[in-house]
């Protein structure tokens, strides 16, 4: 069984009188450690899909198990209890927490949501800004560095409890290109060192190449599926 | 808790001007209840001390209805001398009460052989009413202070209005209860200070000369008035009297005595009570002062702050918690403003005391106010702008902690 399995998912919004179908019948699997993007210009549906898997959202109809879990039926709080738990999110925005310093905003989803000891806290955050080369600006807040520095300070943070997967909703928008890429592969060379399966969104030609697999969204419907060195679906 | 603590100090940080504004604001509240509650209070415990100490005494026991009547002064209704032995019985099982003085108290005409005049008097054994009135001596403002036999001392205005002097003869002639009058010839022995409230225009002479005067053949009372060791316990000690006289009743079956403490017998005690309610309406006042500011700081921040509520709510932070970062945030900034107006407060109350400033009342002039601040007072204001902080900052702290992760996320 896959990390997450969506069966003819979809998502509708009512604005004012409308209702707007923002996904129609999305159905996919994801295994686990996988490096997986969904693809597709703005309003396809992508940032829906993602907030749907990490329990930001529950579906109108159809069925989503997230870790073998059916999320559709979570409450706020059990979902909040199961982001902790099993989802990392890595922001457009970067959305560090501006008066934690780099360790600190590492160390928050530990302290605030895990209560984890502070000797783990330490060892954990310690490993992961080794591995995000962040060690040296451990102690800068948010606003003394740069913005690809705070997009690798996101990355650590989400994946400091270990989770089972990490949702990232446009990771390098706010990124050029070089340090955009340089995201996509700490992100990749992550999944290789924790195994934890990767799921971004984006629109950026560029770096939608350096998915494992890539799902194309067009208008709230997945279009096709593309596997690196594989067979395509439609 | 720390962790809590510590972020919403750095939150508070963030925002300093804000945060300066708001504990300013708080602190000036504080600041003005602490010095208004020190001044107030000190110019209440002034005046009582004044009146229980100089006229009154903490409280008076009296045979039951003599109250009602007390501006007639009447002799028909005085305690007789087994009433006042269970009186004193009574008293001297109170380990609370420090002193106690029997007094005769009646109206009656003053002479100085040109001029008469009407006049209230007190007859009382002197150790006994100085024990039991220690400003009283104070109030003796020529002659000696003391009430010694054969002599009177009299009130300043009745001294000044018959041009009377410490050492002349004068002539006091009264009613007793039988109709029948008599006289004596005293002698001055000093003039006292006037006083505002009941008492305070009163001459004094020994209670034998009234005695005398009023040519009793058994020696009746008309009041017994008592001083405690700790002023704190007047309640506490008038209703263990009032209990323990109470149980003695007269032919009618009705209670021979009567227990009031000052407060019933001072007109004071209203402008006392006025006081109080001041303190209490300055009090509400700086309830809505920290309320008001609290939960505007509060809703400014949290509002400023939506999408870093989406951000930790997404990354699994439970509501129970973000509600705890800004009731914290809120609680942080009553304790700023609460310490703050603490420390100047007190300062200021501290270079009033010095400043010895000088007020008149009634007839008293020349009063030296001096502030002074309880513990109690500094813990009771501090609680109050705590508690009203952390209530200021539970409506947005609330609206914060229910907010859908993705709906904070797409706030712009």
């Amino acid at each position: 069984m896959g990390l997450i399995v969506a069966e003819n998912i979809t998502k509708d919004y009512q604005i004012g009188e409308v209702t707007v179908r923002a996904l129609k019948g999305a159905s996919f699997d994801i295994e686990p450690s996988s490096f997986v993007s969904f693809v597709g210009p703005s309003g396809s549906g992508k940032t829906t899909l993602l907030n749907l898997i990490g329990c930001l959202d529950k579906p109108s109809a159809g069925r989503l198990l997230v870790a073998g879990m059916d999320v559709s039926s979570f409450g706020k709080r059990d979902s909040a209890i199961f982001r902790g738990k099993n989802i990392g999110f890595i922001f457009q925005d970067f959305n560090l927490i501006p008066v934690l310093t780099v360790f600190e905003n590492i160390e928050y989803p530990l302290l605030m949501v895990q209560n984890a000891s502070p000797g783990e806290r330490k060892k954990r955050v310690m490993s992961l800004l080794d591995a995000v080369g962040m060690t040296e600006q451990k102690d800068k807040y948010p606003d003394q560095i740069s913005g690809g520095q705070k997009q690798r300070v996101a990355v650590a943070r989400a994946l400091v409890t270990n989770p089972k997967l990490v949702l990232a909703d446009e990771p390098t928008a706010n990124l050029d290109h070089k340090t955009a890429y340089m995201v996509i592969e700490l992100m990749k060379r992550m999944r290789n060192d924790f195994q934890t399966t990767f799921i971004f969104s984006t629109h950026d030609q560029k770096i939608v190449g350096e998915a494992e697999i890539l799902y194309v969204l067009e208008d709230g419907e997945l279009v096709s599926k593309h596997m690196k060195g594989g067979e395509n679906h439609a | 808790m720390r962790n809590l603590f510590k972020i919403a100090i750095r939150n508070l940080r963030r925002y300093k001007r804000r945060t300066l504004l708001t504990a300013s604001l708080i602190a000036i509240g504080v600041i003005f209840v602490l010095v208004f509650v020190s001044v107030s209070g000190s110019f209440k415990n002034m005046i009582i001390s004044q009146i229980t100490g100089s006229m009154l005494g903490d409280m008076e026991i009296h045979r039951k209805g003599y109250v009602a009547s007390i501006d007639n002064l009447p002799l028909t209704l005085m305690l007789n001398s087994q009433q006042v032995e269970k009186a004193e019985g009574a008293i001297k099982k109170i380990p609370e009460i420090e002193a106690y003085s029997p007094r005769i108290k009646f109206g009656g005409l003053f002479s100085n052989f040109v001029e008469t005049t009407n006049i209230r008097l007190n007859g009382v054994y002197p150790d006994m009413e100085m024990k039991t009135l220690p400003l009283l001596a104070s109030r003796i403002i020529e002659g000696e202070k003391a009430i010694k036999k054969g002599e009177i001392i009299i009130p300043e205005l009745l001294a000044r209005g018959m041009k009377v002097k410490v050492g002349d003869m004068v002539v006091v002639i009264a009613t007793n209860k039988d109709g029948s009058v008599n006289g004596k010839q005293l002698k001055v022995g000093g003039i006292l200070e006037s006083a505002t409230g009941p008492g305070g225009r009163d001459g004094y002479l020994h209670l034998e000369d009234t005695v005398e005067i009023l040519r009793m053949e058994e020696q009746e009372i008309s009041e017994i008035a008592i001083k405690l060791y700790d002023f704190g316990k007047l309640n506490k000690v008038a209703n263990r009297l009032d209990a323990d006289l109470g149980k003695y009743m007269n032919k009618q079956d009705k209670p021979i005595f009567e227990v009031h403490t000052w407060e019933t017998l001072s007109p004071f005690y209203n402008i006392a009570r006025m006081i109080d309610m001041m303190t209490l309406f300055i009090k509400i006042m700086l309830i809505a002062i920290v309320l008001i500011s609290i939960m505007n700081v509060m809703i400014m921040a949290v509002y400023e702050r939506i999408r870093e509520i989406g951000t930790i709510a997404a990354i699994g932070t439970l509501p129970g918690k973000i509600l705890s970062m800004f009731v914290m945030e809120g609680f942080s900034l009553g304790v700023l403003g609460a310490v703050v107006g603490n420390v100047i407060g007190v300062v200021i109350v501290y270079v009033l005391d010095l400043a010895k400033i000088t007020f008149d009342f009634g007839r008293q002039t020349g009063l030296v106010l001096s502030p002074t601040l309880q513990v109690s007072d500094i813990l009771v204001v501090s609680i109050i702008v705590i508690i009203v902080a952390v209530l200021g900052s539970l409506q947005p702290a609330l609206k914060a902690s229910r907010m859908e992760p993705i709906v904070a996320l797409r706030h712009v």
